[in-house]
């Protein structure tokens, strides 16, 4: 019954937003793991959260980990590039590491790698950034 | 020749994006194409409908409407909204343009539409929405 419930919320949480994030801290740096569809639709919780993320604990390095996503159109681009603005705004940085595929070419087009690292390990964010 | 059609009409909410999106692949998998394929077509298909919601119809509620064909081994899919329509197709076409910059939009959808498909096609008239026809060949 729990287990059945604990599932429930599960779905119920992905059918309302289909994407969920996972921070982690190291040091100065702030890893947000983004699992799921990040489209229009999900990609106004994503930025809220980063934000709330980053403001509440005083963070200027943030590494963006996209192993976890399945699907991205250009709303992805503004996402990032938001959080580029942000914080280069007070001396910060904005990185993203493990992206693959169709989400590599969005990336890609935009022209955004001129001013956003992309690593293939976390140790080389974590390293660089 | 092997022929087949799919209509799709849905309310204009950003719930529908992901839906949408894998109705028209779930559509296009008869064709047997490649997850680069597939890929390419949700996400191609995830910018006209996005466009529909956000700019057709502001924060105004309407229908979009698709309408899928194969034929042999070619898809055409038309996104359309009875929206208000787009002012300058050439000018919104541009890379990098966004009509709502305050939105954090990149002004890549049409750019991306374009790398995806073979060929897009964008018909508007303000005041009376815009018609989208995405065309790609499965197996070039």
């Amino acid at each position: 019954m729990i287990v059945a419930l604990i599932f429930l919320k599960i779905i119920v949480i992905r059918g309302h937003n289909n994407m969920y994030l996972n921070f982690e801290k190291i040091d100065d740096k702030l890893i947000v793991h983004l699992n799921g569809e990040l489209d229009h639709h999900s990609a106004q919780e994503v930025r809220n959260r980063i934000d709330d993320r980053l403001e509440r604990e005083k963070i200027k390095k943030l590494i963006m980990d996209f192993s976890g996503v399945t699907f991205m159109d250009s709303s992805g681009i503004g996402v990032v590039i938001g959080r580029y603005k942000k914080l280069s705004a007070n001396g910060g940085k904005v990185c993203v590491v493990n992206v693959k595929g169709t989400v590599n070419k969005v990336f890609e087009l935009s022209g955004m790698y001129k001013i956003i690292s992309s690593y293939n390990s976390f140790e080389q964010a974590v390293n660089n950034i | 020749m092997y022929q087949n059609m799919m209509k799709l009409e849905f309310l204009s909410v950003s719930e529908n994006e992901g839906f949408a999106r894998v109705a028209v692949a779930a559509f296009a998998a008869q064709l047997d194409p490649t997850l680069e394929e597939i890929s390419d077509i949700k996400t191609a298909v995830s910018e006209a409908v996005t466009n529909a919601i956000i700019h057709g119809y502001s924060n105004n509620k309407g229908i979009v409407k698709i309408e899928a064909e194969i034929n042999k081994n070619q898809i055409k899919i038309v996104i359309s909204d009875k929206g208000k329509g787009i002012e300058n197709v050439q000018l919104a076409m541009q890379p990098l343009y966004t009509s709502r910059p305050d939105l954090e939009r990149s002004g890549m959808g049409f750019t991306v539409m374009e790398t995806f498909m073979d060929d897009v096609k964008v018909e508007s008239e303000r005041g009376n929405g815009t018609t989208v026809t995405l065309i790609k060949t499965i197996g070039q």
